[in-house]
């Protein structure tokens, strides 16, 4: 329909001729760039049309090389005239920062918010049992059905995953242990090693980094999400606390499913492995079973469970803690659920250690 | 349908739209004129975004037809529709801006997209004249999304919306939440592009100086139809009862009083 825009260099004048819009204009702009001689006059009465850009370029040239614009209709004057008027060079970027400044003022950033969000994690720690301490005192503000809702994304949907991780982990387990074990001829203390680790230490600790991954992530990012669209804000207006209302049930429901997740965990793993002792080692499940009462400590639950609400108050506090800091774009809220999930695992197995150290400590081993 | 009668740039038949058992439009028909501006009013929750959003092939409908510039919208592939695309802006409700992009960088997403060939340099001055043109202030142009206030998100939206100078442009309550006076900016803005580039507007808006400053018809939804289509003193001629209450309320006569 439009021919493609074009010109031509007669003596001192350009002769512009086709369109010359946006989707006609092919390599005109780097051309004009490298004309070889400046133009005194511009033509434009050969030209079909004119869009914004054109006419942006003929003003440019018009402006560096100081040139008369001729043959132009009423349109193209028109348009001439208006991109003139907003001709002001804008800065497109904030501005960028010496890179030796900005690796320093980085560090210096890093350690501030490193400090800022121990003391922010202290703060939040703090709203949520001021909060609880609220709840406990009316407790129709205890919002039972939230906290139901929670139970079942962060409890009963997760049966599925961590069973089948748990159970692998059991099978894994006893198949390694195993192994080393026959070295010795030490093969039967594979059910100890089953019993033991899982109960003790695994089945909590597996399920608090699938809880770490699926809810701590989860909660950051609803949550942060809920902050851009300034969900949070509203509420807050409207009066309702958005620790009560949204942070509460969530780190309740987190602390209240992690010890029944881990204790499932910890069974679909010894599951797993009594059944790998029983198809590869031919140890019967009832003598494994058996094995098992006599060679677990009950200590051993003890410690899971002990360990396992601490895990998921960490966990689902991170993760709220971290959703609630989101601020200003969607970017933010990819970072935070990233960092929700980091910290969490990083604080659980912290944690873990210390554990570890304390039980041995007063006689739990 | 083909474009050689150069006429109908939008034409829609037969629309029918529904989320779940909730119909939105049923049996819906427009046609949008090459060179006009359509205003589309309605009452809040009629569904005029839904039909933007059908018109620009966001919206899979249930039934119907619906063509831009002679080609039909619905069940193509994006490839296909990067030629259609190519030719029209749209500026969403909330403005839409990439949240990551600074306002400048926002602007020339499009253009780097369709025309990869363009020197960075064009590039930031088209950006430079369409936020001036936009009638942001020029600090806006490096601050990101987030750090800028209601109507100067509009603002940077329509700047995006005008880079590929357009033939067709969707806006989507453009003046909303603009003070009064960027507001009428903003008319005068439409009617130039729309005089100088011969540009198409579907004007959604519930701004009654904008619908008889600058609209050349206007479209009427109701009852999950287009119930009317024409200019405002066609429309005022009719006696439905919504048109009437809309054109004939307290706000309506102040428009049309401030316009005599
Ligand atoms: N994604 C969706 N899912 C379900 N229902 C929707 C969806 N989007 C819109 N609706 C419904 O469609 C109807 C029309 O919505 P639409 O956004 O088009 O209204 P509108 O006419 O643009 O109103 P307003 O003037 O307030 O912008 C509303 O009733 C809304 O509830
Ligand atoms: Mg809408």
């Amino acid at each position: 329909m439009n021919s493609p825009a074009d010109f031509t260099e007669e003596d001192d004048a350009l002769r512009f001729s086709g369109a010359l819009v946006l989707a006609r204009l092919g390599n005109l702009p780097q051309r004009l760039e490298t004309l070889a001689k400046q133009p005194r006059a511009i033509d434009l009465s050969g030209i079909e049309r004119i869009d914004t850009v054109g006419a942006w370029l003929i003003h440019r040239l018009a402006r560096d090389s100081d040139a008369d614009v001729t043959g132009a209709n009423e349109d193209a004057k028109r348009l001439i005239d208006q991109v003139s008027q907003l001709d002001k060079p804008l800065q497109m970027r904030p501005d960028p920062t010496p890179p030796f400044i900005r690796v320093l003022a980085q560090m210096g950033a890093a350690t501030v918010s490193a400090f800022r969000m121990l003391y922010g994690l202290l703060g939040f720690f703090g709203a949520i049992l001021i909060s609880c301490w609220d709840i406990i005192r009316d407790p129709k503000r205890f919002r039972g059905n939230a906290i139901a809702r929670q139970f079942e994304v962060v409890g009963v949907d997760a049966l599925g995953i961590i069973g089948l991780m748990s159970f692998l982990i059991g099978i894994v387990i006893a198949q390694q242990g195993a192994v080393q074990l026959r070295q010795f001829g030490a093969e039967v203390f594979t059910i100890n090693l089953i019993g033991r680790i899982t109960l003790r230490e695994l089945g909590v600790l597996m399920t608090a980094i699938m809880v770490a991954g699926r809810s701590g992530s989860a909660f950051a990012a609803q949550l942060g999400s809920m902050k851009l669209a300034e969900e949070v804000d509203a509420m807050r207006t409207i009066g309702v606390s958005p620790i009560e209302a949204l942070v509460i049930p969530r780190v309740m429901a987190t602390v209240i499913m992690m010890p029944l997740l881990g204790f499932y965990a910890a069974l679909v793993a010894i599951i797993g492995g009594g059944l790998f002792c029983w198809i590869s080692l031919d140890i019967p499940l009832i003598t494994f079973f058996q094995r098992i009462r006599e060679v677990v400590p009950i200590t051993d639950l003890w410690v899971g469970l002990l360990k396992a609400p601490v895990f998921g108050l960490i966990i689902a506090m991170a993760g709220c803690f971290q959703g609630m800091q989101v601020e200003g774009n969607a970017e933010e809220v990819g970072l935070r659920t990233t960092a929700a999930v980091v910290q969490g695992i990083f604080l659980v197995i912290v944690l873990d250690a210390f554990f570890a150290v304390f039980f041995s400590s007063i006689g739990w081993v | 349908m083909s474009d050689t009668d150069g006429e109908i740039v939008i034409s829609v038949r037969g629309l029918r739209n529904a989320f779940g058992e909730q119909v939105i439009h049923d049996e819906l028909d427009l046609d949008v004129h090459r060179g006009e501006i359509l205003g589309v009013v309605g009452g809040s929750g009629t569904g005029k975004s839904v039909l933007m959003r059908s018109i620009i092939g966001l919206q899979h409908p249930v039934a119907g037809e619906v063509h831009v510039f002679g080609e039909s919208m619905i069940g193509r592939d994006d490839t296909e529709a990067t030629n259609v695309r190519k030719r029209w802006g749209v500026l969403f409700q909330g403005g839409a801006l990439f949240s990551t992009l600074t306002v400048a960088e926002n602007v020339e997403v499009p253009l780097r997209e369709y025309y990869p060939e363009l020197h960075q340099q064009l590039l930031d001055e088209i950006a430079s004249y369409k936020i001036m043109m936009s009638g942001l202030p020029a600090e806006a142009a490096p601050k990101f999304p987030s750090e800028l206030s209601g109507g100067m998100k509009k603002r940077a939206g329509l700047a995006r919306s005008l880079a590929l100078d357009p033939e067709l442009l969707f806006l989507d309550e453009p003046t909303a939440g603009l003070d009064p006076i960027g507001a009428a900016a903003f008319d005068e803005l439409t009617k130039n592009l729309k005089e100088t580039l011969g540009l198409t507007v579907f004007l959604i808006t519930h701004d009654l100086d904008t619908l008889h400053a600058i609209c050349d018809r206007v479209a009427v939804l109701a009852d999950r139809k287009v119930i009317a289509v024409g200019t405002i003193p066609e429309l005022l001629a009719l006696d439905h009862p919504w048109i009437q209450e809309y054109f004939n309320g307290p706000r309506g006569r102040a428009a049309l009083g401030a316009k005599r």
